[in-house]
């Protein structure tokens, strides 16, 4: 019953249509670029990121900060003889959503690159569509290690998809970041595992719990949870009975508040780790407590002297602060695509012949963003490795800890 | 042992909640014998309608419990009755008189409708949403049992208005009135019954009871989202498919006895927690193919 199928095919038929609907007429461009040469036409940045569902506020985050890139390229006529717009596609968080998202974006020859995805299951199923047409992907919080490296990305590492990018770090870093903070700093030795089953999720739980192996602590249980699952009495007992010092949960914030909660009503009063997934104010809203933690990709944005012109700029524009856990990523994934753009037509015309030396040049892009320096591996994945542990602190997330995972 | 006490703890609240559910599909399939997928729904909508009583609530008012929550109670059932009599009126009266399918599908797309409704009408419903806590806190520590107060009342509610419906059911003339229907609607029309009047207070009875378990639902898990009639109304129509559609004890029983086997599958059984609904599954391919009429059901009978 985890996949209600009638009647999300019904669903999906009417919200496609919908979305369909909308997304063709939305032309987010710039709010000015008045003094700028567009002689040539309009290209597009696709963005592909949950607009709507539980995980919206990190959609919307994504895809206002990829406007803001565009808007301020339009600005200062980043791209010669060209207006950029972008075109936002709601995937829902769901992997078939964003095949179809991937697919519309992928049949326009004027989408220059895709911004996106917010959840690395929909990443694979993205990633093979946008190849297949030799359109740049950059997501700015994909963390599973799988999408750029393979399985063996340990042993045996192998590019997977030429077209695909990161500017996050990935779990096969976060995990163990978090291991190590939890087993060494915070001196939990032994800590009950939760997951949402998905790939994000199972992934990272996995990289946490060889990690917590090797540095002396000990998984103590291993229980998975419905995606859609609101009473969570049952696996909260079951871990209870283990009397662990921690639980850590692989998954999202729309089940990990509430998750905190009911543990907290059960008695099971030990923290709840999380990743990147569950850094969101979102989660202390839904039931996240005092002295939870999450590690998320990056430093905080707010601390970074390279990201406060980032931050001026979205409040300027959106009037708040709601660019959510990966705008600053998102943000430079899509300058990263702009300025590989600006490369790759240097005063010619764009026509899809010139998708070869996008790529290229998207894979050599090198910039300062809003999270430091952006840069690609030979994976595609960022050369930027850096983490952060935070912990909620009288209502809000606060950082405690950053740093790269060094073993 | 502290655990199995603590799981059958849990079990018995999600059962209690399921069966207020249960109720509505199981009365409105004993008199028109129409499974009203879009209940699940009502249940959803009734939660929404409860949070929204609240946001309209003057602030001192929110402050005081002891009027708040009556109030949601109150708002929560107002929504379900009129989004529950509003559907019967206009989806399925028009076709009382069609090959059953037809309402069956429509009650499919008002599902779907409703669902989309709240997502795109209330504000900020695309993600869950958390409930306001003016439930009671804490709860009752028996050993190394936790209950939560909202859990005893949820199951007091449950157990309470169940034995209230089937009273009124076995004992007023309304209730003799529906038993009419539901048994011959034809004969029961030419003994003075009026049917169109049976039926919508069947609905406005499964509706009630769906209120108020929509205000429960937040109250115990504090926050609500539009997928949680899907998912609820699924286990509360296995429930009443389970007990025998058509009988309220029956439904009752069946919900407690799907609210068990979750939390004892996901405690005991392989697989965890992962696989704890493929087991009421199990349960319930078994009933139907050793007794189809379900635990309590009378066997269909086919009329003239």
């Amino acid at each position: 019953m985890r996949k209600h199928s009638v009647k999300s095919a019904a669903i999906v038929g009417a919200t496609l249509l919908v979305v369909a609907a909308c997304g063709s007429n939305k032309e987010e461009g710039g709010t000015s670029g008045g003094s700028c040469d567009t002689s040539k036409g309009t290209l597009t940045v696709g963005v592909v990121a949950p607009l709507s569902g539980n995980l919206s506020a990190l959609g919307i985050g994504i895809k206002q900060s990829a406007e803001l890139a565009v808007d301020e390229a339009n600005q200062k006529c980043t791209v010669k003889g060209y207006k950029l717009t972008v075109s936002a596609q709601d995937d829902e968080a769901n992997p078939a959503k964003g095949a179809q998202a991937a697919t519309k974006l992928s049949t326009d020859p004027n989408v220059v690159g895709v911004v996106g995805t917010l959840n690395s299951s929909v990443a694979q199923t993205v990633q093979p569509i946008l190849r297949d047409k030799k359109i740049p992907q950059v997501s700015p919080a994909n963390t599973n290690p799988t999408l750029t490296r393979g399985n063996d990305f340990l042993t045996a590492p192998k590019r997977q998809f030429d077209n695909y990018f990161r500017v996050c770090a990935t779990d096969d870093l976060q995990g163990p970041y978090a291991a190590n903070y939890l087993v060494e700093k915070a001196g939990k030795k032994k800590i009950a595992i939760i997951t949402d089953g998905k790939t994000y999720g199972a992934g990272l739980a996995a990289e946490l719990s060889k990690q917590v192996a090797k540095k002396g602590g000990q998984i103590v249980g291993q229980e998975t949870v419905g995606e859609k699952d609101t009473d969570f009495s049952g696996v909260i007992a079951k871990v209870k009975a283990l009397a662990p010092d921690a639980v850590y949960y692989g998954g999202e914030y729309p089940a990990a508040g509430p998750l905190s909660k009911q543990m907290a009503s059960a008695g099971l009063n030990v923290p709840l780790m999380g990743g990147d997934g569950i850094f969101d104010g979102k989660f202390i809203e839904l039931g996240g407590k005092e002295g939870d933690l999450a590690t998320s990709v990056g430093a905080p944005t707010e601390s970074l002297a390279t990201a406060k012109a980032f931050v001026d700029a979205y409040k300027k524009k959106f009037g708040k602060e709601d660019y959510a856990a990966y705008g600053a990523f998102s943000y430079d994934a899509a300058n990263a695509i702009i300025g590989a753009l600006a490369k790759t037509i240097d005063g010619a015309a764009w026509d899809e012949s010139k998708r070869d030396s996008m790529l290229t040049n998207v894979g050599s892009y090198s910039g300062s963003g809003a999270t430091g320096e952006v840069k690609f591996d030979q994976y595609g994945d960022s050369t930027n490795k850096v983490l952060t542990v935070y912990s909620v602190t009288s209502g809000k997330w606060k950082d405690v800890q950053t740093g790269e995972f060094t073993g | 042992m502290s655990v199995l006490l603590q799981q059958l703890a849990n079990g018995v609240i999600q059962g209690a909640l399921i069966a207020l559910i249960a109720l509505g599909y199981t009365m409105v399939y004993g008199i028109i014998q129409l499974i009203n997928f879009a209940h699940g729904e009502v249940f959803m909508v009734a939660s929404y309608g409860g949070l929204a009583t609240f946001t309209l609530l003057p602030d001192d008012l929110k402050k005081s419990p002891a009027v708040a929550l009556p109030l949601m109670f109150v708002g929560g059932i107002v929504v379900a009755v009129l989004v529950a009599v509003i559907m019967e009126r206009f989806a399925y009266r028009p076709l009382r008189n069609a090959p059953r399918l037809a309402p069956l599908i429509t009650a499919l797309g008002v599902s779907v409708f409703l669902q989309e409704a709240v997502r795109v009408w209330y504000p900020n419903a695309t993600s869950n949403l958390p409930y306001p806590k003016v439930f009671p806190e804490g709860g009752l520590t028996l050993g190394s049992v936790n209950i939560a107060w909202t859990g005893v009342l949820l199951v007091g509610l449950s157990v309470g208005l169940s034995i209230i419906l089937q009273t009124y059911i076995n004992k007023s003339r309304m209730g003799r009135a529906m038993r009419a229907t539901a048994q011959d609607p034809d004969t029961a029309k030419l003994m003075g019954v009026n049917p169109d009047r049976v039926i919508v207070l069947t609905f406005i009875f499964g509706a009630v009871l769906a209120g108020v378990a929509g205000v429960m639902f937040g109250g115990y898990l504090n926050n609500i989202n539009i997928d949680m009639g899907f998912q609820n109304g699924i286990f509360a129509f296995t429930a009443a498919v389970l007990g025998g559609v058509g009988s309220i004890r029956g439904a009752v029983i069946g919900a407690f006895i799907i609210g068990l086997i979750k939390t004892l599958a996901g405690q005991y059984m392989p697989g965890g927690t992962q696989y704890d609904y493929v087991w009421i599954f199990v349960v319930l391919i078994l009933v139907l193919v050793f007794r189809p009429q379900g635990l309590f059901g009378e066997p269909e009978r086919v009329r003239a």
